[in-house]
């Protein structure tokens, strides 16, 4: 076990090789570039299996090895050092195994992009952030890895870098990203302040003996990592990045943008759960905040054509049940979601990318159509998707929803109330990605694509079909981490469970309605005139894109337009100017006529005389 | 001694490539590369011979210079300055790799100009008698000047004046400051010095200490620079050659900072403790004002000289949040600062120099012709933006956690520019190196003559990049270099601190 370093290592040292080779050695051969770039995750999620076996088999609650004193100034101490206890462990499992599957696909998915050895340098580095995140023993380490994982968002929505908008929607993940990250950051200075250690676990012990349930430093220090966490998972009001996020290769989406970094808050609050538990307002708001995007980002998922968009939407949504869970208690319950989201969103990612791919970067799903013939593998990989996601029972995502559904219902005060918000956005679920299924690969052919061949080579089509049985059965292990609070079992009455079953196939009944078996028109209800501008509301995200650029963006920039020649620097202009215009007055009198010098001599004199006298 | 060996090697080095010029226009680089590895040398052996830094001075020696008026040669060092020494000669060598094909015209007087500027701030970080200190500050101050009026671009002069006048202003309220300070000292203990040491002990009444303490501050803030006295150094940066902007980013603007932590916090406790407000007032509004200059600018230089303010408004703040974590929160952006806007500017500098622009609506899809220049890039506005894992991110993480102690607020408000830092830095990276090939306006694009980086600027990117990623990730061995004087500054705010400045100071070397 005191090889845990190994697992981020590997990772990050096919970065270096992969950013510094070709320094050296030119263009390296892309079999080279693959080899490094997917072998190194394959390393690493190998050290992770031995490791993972060794320390269940040790049987000890947790693990811990510090690599060298990172910052020791004065009473602050923080060490480079890593953390291993059943959670992390889950993480690492999560980023490592995902992260590989993905990296596979990723060979044969760019094998034709020019920057394939930047693709695999970049991807390799977000794995080792990443995994530094969730093994960091202390939260600036994590913070180290908060922070690289957005740069590698950043640098991978902003892949294809030619096209300006790439680089816009990039810059605008980064940004409202690091908004959060402020709040967490100010945070971590409050927690320092007031605990003086910053060290995860002694943070977690020290809190509890220091404040009180419900008071304020607490709460304030919950809700500045809950910013943090927010903006991080794209959860309200920081979702408006991740639909953007989009714009970059498809195997980012799967791996940073659905498996790995936008569930990193719900990570963070689990992690920390100690504090947010001494803050019961905190953790409620946790709770709305998801119960709320989860239906939100439904309804706007329902107006999507864009089919990566709807998923951006649909993973907003789901990190929303995560948060839901969170907040009502039920902490495993996220965790086990967070993995079966992983197993089942990465599979719909890259189901995507096959479509996407074989149509010739095509995006929007009205103009496929029928694909179930010509895309086989893609429409299997939407079918077990699709239904793991609307939580149909037999899939992973059934037992991972179910569990929160159930222990949201019986949470104390809101509990039901929320369970109803859920509930709708459960049929949401199930209504817009059936709808996505009934449209691109049911119906009549598409004339834009009847020529479109499935592409797929081994290296793509192996991960699919891994993640494909993951979607499937991964969740008949439930998971039940033992270093989180357990949920409180209680029983629930039939009725509510039966709701929370039956909804789902309510929903793909509505999809059939309108988009499989077309009993009525979906397009006449969007041009009626009174659901029109409520669609468009929806299809907008809710206006929030619109009030953030009104309140904050065109401020910030009509000022910074006002004054770009800097308004301080006339103040001294100011001064040289009369400097130099008194001067000219001085010079004037030297005119070199007598007269004048007489003159003012005179003038002088007799006022001189006068100021003397009176 | 070996100090002022540092300083010789300097002033004679220069005066070498002056003349030597007439002779061969090839030999002044080479003498002046000589002369500063020479001088990184004797930095390294100075501070293996002081490795184990225990107590605060490391190194002293006082021989009298004008002693009818209490002048002396005064030179010391603690591990601040050591740090701020191998700073100055580090960045000098940068200088001289940046300027070796860029400076052609009188080149001799070139590297006379560079060497005696590094000469001069040498001084600064080691002289202790405040006269010697401000002759020092003088010897910097003029030979940049002719930098900036000779080989700067189109509007040179303007640029030129403007530094030095405001420079000069502040330095004379400074000059002002230290003889009042001298002759209170002399009014109430009989003995005319100008020496650090003993003026530390005057007890002055605390107006009159306020109002020196503001003297002294105004010459090191304009320096440094704060708002509102910054405008000269968007001019200055924007028309220096890019030696003149290496320096007077990396070095220059540090010795402002030096001069907080050297004598306005030690000479004057109690009055910096009553000025603490206003002054992180102004700290926090240099880093939001700078920030969002820098968003609005097209000239690169321009953009990364607004940042410049940005960045120092956090020491600015650090100086006045007096514990430990802001202390060496300062040190550690002083480094980091250096290194990374030093970065930024031979890039900046680079780029004019292939495509004869600084203009970035100019610029565009760089990148694809040129990946290296491209990387390098990214990798210093990361360092700018406050990356954990480079060393910008712990100065500036160890200020806020420290503001955040004493000055909840200010900490916070100077928090945001962590958000306005990647809206400016990531725009450079945009508008020069992302985007289609062409840039914004394709009838006045210069792309396509942008070449990639070449061995020379390659190697000396990589030893930049090297250092930054060191300190970043292993920060802790300049932390305990400055431990020891960070002691005496904290030491100095809560009283006391007589025995400790002089008990350890041991005799010279």
């Amino acid at each position: 076990m005191d090889k845990l370093w190994l697992v981020p290592t590997f990772p990050l040292l096919g970065f270096v090789l992969l950013t510094l080779l070709p320094l050296w050695f030119g263009p390296l051969p892309r079999r080279l570039t693959a080899l490094i770039g997917a072998g190194s995750i394959g390393l690493s999620a190998l050290a992770t299996l031995w490791i993972g076996q060794v320390f269940l088999a040790s049987g000890l609650p947790d693990y811990n090895i510090t690599l060298w004193q990172w910052l020791q100034v004065a009473d602050l101490s923080v060490t480079f050092g890593f953390y291993l206890d059943s959670l992390t462990l889950t993480m690492m499992g999560v980023i490592t195994g995902v992260g590989f599957l993905i990296h596979v696909y990723s060979v044969g998915f760019m094998r034709e992009d020019p920057g394939y050895a930047r693709f695999f340098s970049y991807m390799n580095l977000f794995v080792a952030a990443m995994l530094v995140l969730v093994m960091a023993d202390n939260l600036v380490l994590l913070y180290l890895g908060w922070e690289g994982v957005g740069l590698c968002s950043y640098l991978l929505i902003g892949f294809w870098y030619q096209n300006p908008r790439n680089g816009y929607c990039a810059r605008k993940a980064f940004v409202v990203t690091r908004v959060g990250d402020t709040a967490m950051a100010i945070g971590l200075f409050l927690l320092f302040k007031e605990l003086g250690d910053l060290n995860i676990q002694s943070v977690n012990a020290l809190a509890p003996t220091q404040w009180d349930t419900g008071g304020t430093l607490p709460t304030a220090i919950a809700l500045l990592l809950l910013g943090g966490a927010v903006g991080k998972s794209a959860q309200l009001p920081l979702q408006t990045w991740l639909p953007d996020a989009m714009a970059g290769p498809t195997p980012i989406s799967a791996l940073i943008h659905a498996a790995t970094m936008v569930t990193a808050g719900v990570y963070l609050i689990a992690r920390t759960h100690p504090v947010f538990m001494l803050a019961p307002d905190a953790l409620a708001l946790v709770a709305i905040i998801g119960a709320a995007t989860a239906l939100i980002a439904g309804f706007t998922a329902l107006t999507q054509t864009d089919i990566k968009r709807i998923l951006a939407y649909s993973t907003v949504s789901q990190i929303g049940y995560m948060f839901l869970a969170l907040g009502v208690g039920a902490w495993s319950g996220a965790i086990f979601h967070l993995m079966t989201h992983a197993f089942f969103k990465a599979l719909l990612f890259l189901g995507a990318g096959t479509v996407i791919l074989s149509l010739h970067h095509e995006h929007d799903i009205f103009k496929m159509g029928g694909m179930r013939r010509q895309l086989p593998l893609a429409f299997i990989c939407f079918l077990i998707g699709s239904a793991a996601l609307a939580a149909l029972p037999l899939t992973s995502g059934y037992y991972s929803k179910h569990a929160i559904m159930l222990a949201t219902w019986n949470a104390p005060g809101l509990g039901p109330t929320l369970w109803l918000v859920a509930l709708a956005g459960a049929f949401m679920t199930a209504l817009y990605s059936f709808r996505l299924v009934f449209v691109v690969f049911f119906g009549p052919p598409s004339e834009h694509h009847r020529d479109a061949a499935e592409q797929r080579g081994l290296t793509m089509a192996v991960p699919l079909a891994i993640l494909g049985v993951l979607a499937l059965i991964g969740g008949y292990a439930h998971l039940e981490l033992d270093n989180l609070p357990a949920t409180i079992a209680a029983p629930v009455p039939g009725s509510v469970d039966l709701l929370t079953i039956a909804v789902p196939f309510a929903g793909i009944l509505l999809a059939y309605a309108g988009y499989g078996a077309r009993w009525f028109d979906p397009q006449t209800l969007a041009r009626n005139p009174l659901l029109k501008p409520l669609r468009e509301f929806w299809y907008s995200g809710w206006g929030m894109d619109w009030l953030y650029d009104k309140l904050l963006v065109a401020p910030w920039k009509g000022i910074a337009r006002f004054n770009s020649a800097d308004v301080i620097d006339t103040v001294y202009s100011f001064i040289a100017w009369s400097n130099r215009g008194a001067h000219l007055l001085v010079s004037m009198t030297q005119t070199g006529k007598l007269r004048w010098y007489a003159a003012t001599l005179a003038l002088g004199t007799v006022l001189l005389l006068g100021y003397g006298l009176f | 001694m070996i100090l002022i060996g540092l300083i010789a090697i300097l002033f004679g080095a220069g005066l070498l490539c002056w003349a030597s010029e007439r002779y061969n226009p090839q030999w002044p680089k080479w003498i002046a590369l000589a002369a500063l590895v020479l001088s990184l040398v004797l930095v390294a052996v100075l501070a293996t011979a002081s490795a184990d830094h225990s107590g605060a001075w490391l190194l002293r020696f006082e021989a009298a210079w004008i002693p009818r008026f209490g002048i002396g040669l005064v030179f010391a060092i603690d591990g601040l300055s050591l740090l701020l020494l191998a700073l100055t000669v580090f960045l000098g060598v940068i200088a001289v790799a940046t300027a070796w094909k860029e400076i052609t015209h009188r080149s001799g007087f070139f590297y006379f100009n560079l060497l005696w500027t590094l000469a001069g701030v040498v001084g600064i970080f080691t002289a202790l008698d405040l006269f010697l200190f401000f002759f020092f500050w003088e010897v910097m101050l003029i030979p940049m000047y002719f930098i900036i009026a000779i080989w700067g671009h189109e509007n040179r002069t303007y640029a030129a004046i403007k530094f030095f006048i405001f420079t000069q202003v502040s330095g004379l309220l400074m000059l002002l400051a230290i003889v009042v300070l001298a002759f209170s000292h002399y009014h109430l203990t009989g003995q005319l010095t100008f020496n650090y040491f003993d003026l530390l002990q005057t007890p002055l009444p605390p107006q009159l200490a306020y109002w020196l303490m503001i003297g002294f501050f105004i010459a090191f803030v304009v320096k440094l620079p704060s708002f509102p006295f910054h405008t000269w150094l968007p001019d200055a940066h924007t028309q220096a050659p890019t030696a003149g902007s290496v320096i007077l980013a990396g070095v220059l603007l540090k010795t402002g900072a030096y001069g907080l932590l050297r004598f306005v916090l030690p000479l004057f406790p109690d009055a910096a403790q009553q000025f603490s407000t206003v002054a992180m007032t102004l700290g926090t509004i240099s880093v939001l004002y700078g920030a969002s200059m820098a968003f609005a600018q097209h000239d690169v230089k321009r953009l990364v000289a607004y940042s410049s303010i940005s960045h120092m408004g956090f020491i600015t703040l650090a100086v006045f949040a007096a514990n430990a974590q802001a202390y060496q929160g300062a040190v550690m952006t002083m480094l980091a600062h250096g290194l990374s806007s030093a970065a930024l500017f031979a890039l900046a500098g680079g780029l004019q120099h292939r495509l004869h622009t600084r203009d970035m609506r100019r610029m565009g899809g760089f990148w694809l012709t040129s990946p290296r220049l491209g990387a390098i890039a990214l990798f210093f506005c990361l360092a700018a933006l406050g990356l954990p894992g480079l060393a910008n991110f712990i100065g500036e993480f160890l200020i806020l956690l420290g503001t955040f102690r004493s000055a909840p607020t200010f900490a916070v408000i100077a928090a945001l520019g962590m958000i306005a830092a990647p809206v400016y830095a990531l725009l450079v990276i945009q508008k020069v190196f992302h985007g289609a090939p062409g840039g914004a306006d394709t009838d006045t694009a210069a792309a396509g003559s942008c070449t990639d980086a070449d061995r020379r600027e390659l190697s000396y990117f990589f030893a930049l990049i090297a250092v930054t990623v060191y300190l970043g990730f292993f920060p802790q061995a300049t932390f305990e270099w400055t431990a020891p004087a960070v002691q005496v500054l904290l030491d100095f705010s809560s009283g006391g601190a007589d025995t400790l400045v002089l008990g350890t100071a041991g005799g010279g070397r």
